[in-house]
C-alpha cells in the first residue's frame, strides 16, 4: 500500500516536472528549431515573400563565395576584434587598480561601469558627436593638448574601424573590469604571502600568479567577446550608415540585415547567415578544444 | 604600511585619471544638449552653455513619439521579465533539483539555443510572424520572452543546487505540501537573489535591445525608445542639429541609469557571477 501510495506521489511529481520544463523545451523548438530548419530551406531558394520560393540549388552559396561585400564584411567583422585583447590588458590594470580597500572605490566602479548600461544606440550617437571631423570633442582635444590635427573618424574608410574599437573599448571595459575584479578577489592571499617570502617582486606576482589563475576568466572573455563581435550591429547601423565610407565599417550581421530587411533577398540572406552561424560554432568549438591547454582549473 | 598608502594613492590618481575620459563623453552630451544650435560649433568647446535651454528636450518630445516608444519598451519589459522570470525559475527549479526521464537530453538541448546566433533565426522567425500579421505590432518581442530564458534558467539552476538542500524538499513532501506549494512558498524564496541579479542584467538586454524592434516595428507609434532616438539621427544629422540629437541620447540613457543606480548591486553581482560560472 505504501509503495503505491508513493508512485502516485511520483507519478504526479513527474507530470509537473515535465509541465514546469515545457515552456523553455517548446521555445526551442518553435523559435530554435523551426526556424533553424526553416532557414535552411529558404537558403536553397529565392525568395522576396511576395511571390512563391524558387529553388535555386547551391547558387546562394555560390553567389556568396564569390561576392566581394561578404569578404569585406567578414574582414570589417574580424578587424573589430583587435578591440578584446586591447580590452582585455586595460579592464584587467583597472581591476587590479581598483582590488583595494579605499574610500570612493565603489564610485569609481560606478564611474567605469556606467557605459556598459548605456542604450548602444545613444552612446553611438554621442560618440558620432565627438568623433565630428571640425568641432568634435576628441579632435580638439588631440588639437589643444598634443598639436595633432585629428582625423575624420568616421569619414575616412582606414579610420572607421579605429573609431568603432575605440568606442567598444570605452562601452565594454567596465563589464570585464567587473569579472576580473571578482576573479582577484577569488584568489586566496596565502598565494601571495608565499611568494613574498620567496622574495618575489610586484611583476612576478603578477605574471606568475595573478594572471595564470585569471585564466578562465581571461577565457570566458575571450569566447564571449568574438562571439559579441561576430554579432556586432547596433553601433554600425547608426555610426557606419550603409555600412559607411567604402562599406569600411559594415559587418556581417549588417550585411544580412541589408540583403533580408532591405532588398529582401530572403534566401541570399539566409545563406550568409547560415554561413556565419557555422563559422561562429567552429571558433567556438576550437576555442573550447584549445583550452585545456591553458585554461587553469583547480 | 607606509607603501601600501603611497600604493593606494597611486592607484586612486590613476582611476581618477581615466575616470575623466569615462564621464566626458557623457557630460559633453549633457552640455550639448542644453546649447542653443547656434553655439555647438564653437571652437574651443564650450562647457558651459550659455545661452543655457531646455528648448531641445521640448522639441524633441515633439517631434517625436517619444511618450509612447516608452510605453512600448515598458510593455514589452514588464511582460517579458515578469512571465520569463516565472517560466524561467519553474524549469530550473525542475532541471536542478529533481531526476525525470530525458532530463539530460532536453536540457542539453536547450543549452544548444544558446549557440545559435538571432541573426540565423531571425530571417526565418521574421517570415513566421509576418504569416501571423504580426508586424509591426509588439507580439513577435514578446510572445518569444515568455517561454523562458535558457541562460537565466542556467544559472538559477546552478545557484539551486547549493543554495537549496534537498532535504528541505523531502521535509516539505513529507509535511504534505504539494509540488507547486513547495516551488512557490519554499524554492521561489530561496533563488530570489539569483531571480532578481538575473532580472536586472535581462531588462538591460530587453531595454537596450535593437535589432529585433527595428526589424518587427515600421510605424513610428509602435515604435520602442531605442528605433525610434535611431531614426532622430537621419532626421537631424543632415541639418547638423547635434544639440536635439544629444537630448534625445539623453532621454534615451535616463531610465537605465535611474533603474542602474538603484539596483546595483545586482548589476555587478550579476555580472560577476556569470563570469566565474562560464
Amino acid at each position: 500500500m505504501g509503495t503505491k501510495l508513493l508512485s502516485g506521489y511520483r507519478r504526479k511529481e513527474l507530470a509537473w516536472l515535465y509541465l514546469f520544463v515545457a515552456p523553455p523545451v517548446l521555445g526551442f523548438l518553435l523559435f530554435g528549431l523551426v526556424p533553424i530548419l526553416f532557414s535552411i530551406y529558404i537558403s536553397f531558394h529565392k525568395w522576396d515573400m511576395l511571390s512563391d520560393p524558387q529553388w535555386m540549388g547551391f547558387a546562394n552559396y555560390k553567389d556568396l563565395l564569390a561576392d566581394e561585400k561578404v569578404f569585406k564584411s567578414l574582414y570589417n567583422t574580424v578587424y573589430l576584434m583587435i578591440g578584446i585583447p586591447i580590452g582585455m590588458v586595460l579592464s584587467l590594470l583597472l581591476a587590479i587598480l581598483m582590488n583595494r580597500k579605499i574610500a570612493g572605490i565603489s564610485f569609481m566602479r560606478t564611474i567605469y561601469y556606467l557605459p556598459v548600461i548605456s542604450p548602444i544606440i545613444a552612446v553611438s550617437l554621442l560618440w558620432q558627436w565627438i568623433l565630428n571631423q571640425d568641432y568634435g570633442l576628441l579632435n580638439n582635444f588631440l588639437w589643444e593638448v598634443f598639436g595633432i590635427t585629428g582625423p575624420n573618424w568616421l569619414g575616412k574608410p582606414e579610420w572607421v574601424k579605429p573609431s568603432l574599437i575605440l568606442i567598444g573599448l570605452w562601452s565594454g571595459i567596465g563589464g570585464n573590469m567587473v569579472l576580473y575584479l571578482a576573479g582577484l578577489q577569488s584568489i586566496s592571499s596565502t598565494y601571495y604571502e608565499a611568494a613574498e617570502i620567496d622574495g618575489a617582486g610586484a611583476w612576478h606576482k603578477l605574471t606568475r600568479i595573478t594572471i595564470p589563475l585569471l585564466t578562465p576568466i581571461h577565457f570566458f572573455v575571450i569566447v564571449m567577446g568574438i562571439i559579441g563581435a561576430f554579432q556586432s550591429f547596433s553601433q554600425i547601423y547608426v555610426l557606419a550608415v550603409d555600412g559607411g565610407p567604402e562599406y569600411s565599417g559594415a559587418t556581417v550581421v549588417y550585411y544580412i540585415f541589408q540583403h533580408a530587411f532591405e532588398y529582401f533577398n530572403m534566401g541570399y540572406a539566409s545563406a550568409v547567415a547560415w554561413v556565419l552561424g557555422i563559422l561562429i560554432f567552429i571558433v567556438t568549438l576550437i576555442q573550447f578544444k584549445l583550452s585545456n591547454r591553458w585554461v587553469y582549473q583547480d | 604600511m607606509r607603501r601600501e598608502r603611497w600604493t593606494d594613492l597611486w592607484s586612486l590618481l590613476l582611476l581618477l585619471f581615466g575616470s575623466v575620459f569615462m564621464v566626458a563623453p557623457f557630460l559633453w552630451t549633457i552640455s550639448t544638449s542644453l546649447k542653443d544650435r547656434r553655439n555647438v560649433f564653437e571652437i574651443p568647446p564650450q562647457w558651459i552653455p550659455d545661452p543655457f535651454t531646455f528648448g531641445n528636450y521640448a522639441m524633441v518630445w515633439q517631434e517625436s513619439p517619444l511618450l509612447n516608444g516608452f510605453m512600448n519598451s515598458l510593455i514589452i519589459v514588464v511582460i517579458v521579465l515578469t512571465v520569463g522570470m516565472l517560466v524561467s525559475a519553474m524549469s530550473a527549479y525542475a532541471f536542478g533539483k529533481f531526476e525525470f526521464p530525458y532530463k539530460g537530453v532536453l536540457f542539453l538541448g536547450l543549452l544548444g539555443t544558446m549557440m545559435i546566433p538571432y541573426s540565423v533565426v531571425m530571417i526565418p522567425q521574421y517570415i513566421g510572424f509576418s504569416r501571423l500579421d504580426w508586424v509591426d505590432t509588439l507580439l513577435p518581442l514578446i510572445i518569444p520572452g515568455l517561454f523562458g530564458n535558457i541562460v537565466v534558467i542556467f544559472f538559477i539552476r546552478q545557484y539551486l543546487q547549493s543554495a537549496m538542500p534537498t532535504e528541505l524538499i523531502e521535509a516539505a513532501k513529507i509535511d504534505g505540501s504539494s509540488f507547486p506549494g513547495i516551488f512557490f512558498k519554499i524554492a521561489l524564496p530561496i533563488m530570489k537573489p539569483a531571480l532578481a541579479a538575473q532580472a536586472a542584467l535581462s531588462f538591460m538586454g530587453i531595454w537596450n535591445d535593437f535589432l529585433g524592434p527595428l526589424i518587427y516595428l515600421h510605424t513610428p507609434e509602435k515604435q520602442t525608445i531605442q528605433v525610434l532616438i535611431a531614426s532622430m539621427q537621419a532626421m537631424y544629422i543632415g541639418q547638423s542639429d547635434y544639440p536635439m540629437i544629444m537630448a534625445a541620447a539623453i532621454i534615451a540613457m535616463v531610465p537605465v541609469i535611474i533603474v542602474f543606480f538603484f539596483c546595483q548591486r545586482y548589476f555587478i553581482e550579476s555580472m560577476a557571477i556569470s563570469g566565474i560560472k562560464g
